[in-house]
């Protein structure tokens, strides 16, 4: 009875541990990453305000208020949408993007300027440039879609994040589309909720560039996380930008109809 | 439904106060025009509100402006008064005096054509006349329907006899002609239809109504040219084709006007070098060309027949918004020129400078001629509240 009891134990151990042991570091970076976009299916919609304070070195800052509306992607190949605004500052007020990301295709984007009433297409060529002056390029604003990186699982390693002491998988994402201003991002999820924690951007000469920590996760429907506060350090010259988010707001009456060009300047 | 965030829904006014200078370092060319500086006030501001289910909005956006030196370039008006609602999705109604913007080129847009310029403000057609409207859009799944009913015409501003940039003779304001029976009560007409495929972005429209530029003719009994307004019919395309860093576009109108057709047209690429060797510089490339084959001599004129426009953008994406812009059009025919250099910059959070620079080499052109002694610069300062 013992022995029927350990070998269906073996048999179990073998069996759950087989992919496993068959796995390379890139399916398991794959599968960590999956598992974390997985657990984020199904938000439908959100809105949510924050405040973007930038610092440089010396300690002056400056801040800018926006709304982030999201439409959760639909079909294969396609990214969430959103629309940006900007609340402030004054001379910017009202200005308003507008993102349908791709997964390997390009972005399509399309700017308004309020003071013209203009909805302009843009390029989304440019991936390594600023958003608004801060230390997030316009890559990493972009929806971080599965199938923009290539995944390597490295280790899991115990660190601490915003005062939190966290298991954490950390993993090599090498960007997959064109132009992008990094060489590797170190990308690191918690084994426990799995929720981005930490992001290490190395530039294209392989220095270490810029880190972004996500920290005041909150689950909303008892389903999605948020990180409430992320800080983007850069190491080269000392500049930093932290995003403060206000409480999210899920299932808004928000329609595909929104998210087109045409909606922008009725914002 | 889920609460809407607070900033949406708060109702506020936040006044603008802009200081200006322009300078002419050249003497005037024509008798009475003011010599070297002109001084301007600018007090404007938005007023915003939004339901909270965000499907009601109200924006009023009035502008007033005190000028030191020509008194036809003192004046009041009201950009935006508007309501409106979605109803039922995809609907959606907007009633009041509003701004409207069509086209997709940068050097002049031929299908932009529901407002009046604002040529006392600017000469390069950037600024618009509040424009009262009613307007029905219709959001479908093949693109967007858009039915303006325009009820009163507004009429273009000239500057004074003081003032540069100015016609010789002057331009009478308040004497305005009309084609139509009703004056500016005749009512205007247009629909517009958008939608988007792949990288193309299409806009179509038709238009019945007044012409929003006038002929000038010359009324010998006061020395002064008077505005008269043409009826317009009109149906126009624009599209834009956007492919990485490119951006191809497209604009042409055909018009029927005082039993004459004319045909405008502007098209050319824009094309954008980011994050120049990683200084987050952007830098753009736009080359035009304009098209116009009307008979200048019968119909209201145009600044732009056969030109050729060059131009560049400059963007810092630094935390300031500094922004560079400077373009030339060149008549290929009459070698005349018009060219324009715009930076443009914030100071702390709540200030902006503006300084545009303004260049007119006539040559053989008759239309720059008057405009040459009338290069300027100009330096604007606005604070938010």
């Amino acid at each position: 009875m013992s022995f029927f009891k350990s070998t269906c134990a073996v048999i179990a151990l073998v069996t759950l541990t087989a992919p496993a042991i068959a796995e390379t570091p890139e399916e398991r970076g794959f599968a960590i990453a999956e598992r974390n976009d997985l657990s984020d299916a199904g938000f439908a919609t959100s809105t949510v305000e924050l405040t973007m304070t930038l610092a440089d070195p010396s300690g002056r800052t400056t801040t800018r208020e926006l709304r982030i509306d999201t439409r959760e992607k639909e079909g294969e190949g396609n990214g969430d949408r959103s629309v940006t605004v900007f609340y402030s500052p004054r001379d910017v007020e009202g200005t308003a993007l507008l993102t349908h990301s791709r997964v390997l295709e390009s972005d399509d984007q399309w700017l308004y300027l309020p003071a013209l009433r203009r909805t302009k297409r843009i390029s989304s060529s440019n991936k390594s440039g600023p958003f608004v002056g801060s230390e997030f390029a316009f890559e990493d604003i972009a929806g971080a879609e599965l199938g923009k990186y290539a995944y390597t699982y490295l280790e899991t390693v115990s660190e601490e994040i915003a005062g939190e002491t966290l298991e954490l998988d950390k993993l090599e994402c090498i960007p997959a589309y064109e132009r992008s201003g990094y060489s590797k991002i170190h990308c690191y999820f918690d084994t426990d909720v799995f929720q981005a924690r930490k992001f290490v951007f190395f530039d294209r000469g392989g220095q270490e560039l810029k880190t972004l920590e996500l920290a005041d996760y909150r689950q909303y429907d008892e389903a999605y996380w948020r990180a409430h506060r992320q800080t983007m350090t850069n190491h080269i010259t000392g500049k930093s930008t932290v995003l403060a988010f206000e409480d999210y707001a899920f299932g808004v009456d928000l329609d595909e109809r929104d998210f087109e060009p045409e909606a922008l300047e009725r914002l | 439904m889920s609460a809407v965030p607070a900033l949406a829904q708060s109702f506020d006014f936040r006044p603008e106060v802009g200081v200006e200078v322009r300078l002419f370092p050249d003497d005037p060319q024509f008798d009475d025009q003011f010599d070297t500086a002109q001084g301007s006030l600018v007090l404007t501001g938005e007023g915003r509100w939004r339901s909270r289910d965000r499907d009601t909005r109200i924006l009023f956006e009035p502008l007033v402006r005190i000028d030191s030196r020509d008194a036809e370039r003192t004046y009041f008006d009201i950009r935006e008064a508007s309501i409106s609602r979605e109803i039922n999705r995809d609907w959606d109604v907007l009633v009041g005096v509003s701004q409207v913007f069509w086209g997709v080129a940068e050097s002049r847009n031929v299908v932009d054509m529901i407002n009046q310029f604002d040529t006392v403000e600017d000469v390069d057609e950037g600024e618009k006349l509040g424009q009262p409207m009613i307007r029905l859009s219709r959001r479908g799944d093949i693109g967007t329907l858009e039915a303006y009913y325009l009820p009163f015409f507004r009429e273009r501003l000239f500057p004074g006899r003081d003032g540069r940039l100015r016609t010789e003779p002057t331009t009478s304001n308040d004497v305005a002609r009309y084609e139509r029976g009703g004056d500016e009560w005749a009512g205007d007409f247009a629909l517009r239809y958008t939608n988007r495929f792949g990288g193309f972005d299409l806009g179509l429209h038709g238009f019945y109504g007044t012409s929003r530029n006038p002929r000038l003719d010359f009324n010998p009994a006061t020395g002064e040219l008077e505005p008269f307004y043409p009826e317009l019919s009109q149906g126009g395309v624009d599209i834009q084709w956007t492919s990485e860093a490119w951006l191809l576009k497209g604009e042409a109108v055909v018009g029927n006007m005082l039993g004459e057709t004319l045909v405008s047209a502007v098209g050319g690429f824009e094309y954008t070098f980011f994050d120049v060797s990683g200084s987050g510089w952007d830098v753009g490339v736009i080359g035009e060309y304009l098209y116009d084959d009307r008979d200048q001599s019968l119909l209201p004129n145009t600044l732009f027949e056969n030109d050729v426009f060059l131009g560049t953008r400059i963007t810092l994406n630094d935390i300031q918004d500094t922004e560079f812009l400077a373009g030339a059009i060149i008549d290929d025919q009459t070698g005349g020129v018009f060219a324009s250099a715009e930076f443009q910059r914030r100071i702390g959070d709540n200030m902006l400078l503006e300084i545009e620079a303004r260049f007119f080499a006539a040559e053989d052109d008759p239309f720059i001629a008057a405009l040459e002694a009338d290069d300027n610069l100009l330096i604007r300062l606005t604070r938010y509240f």
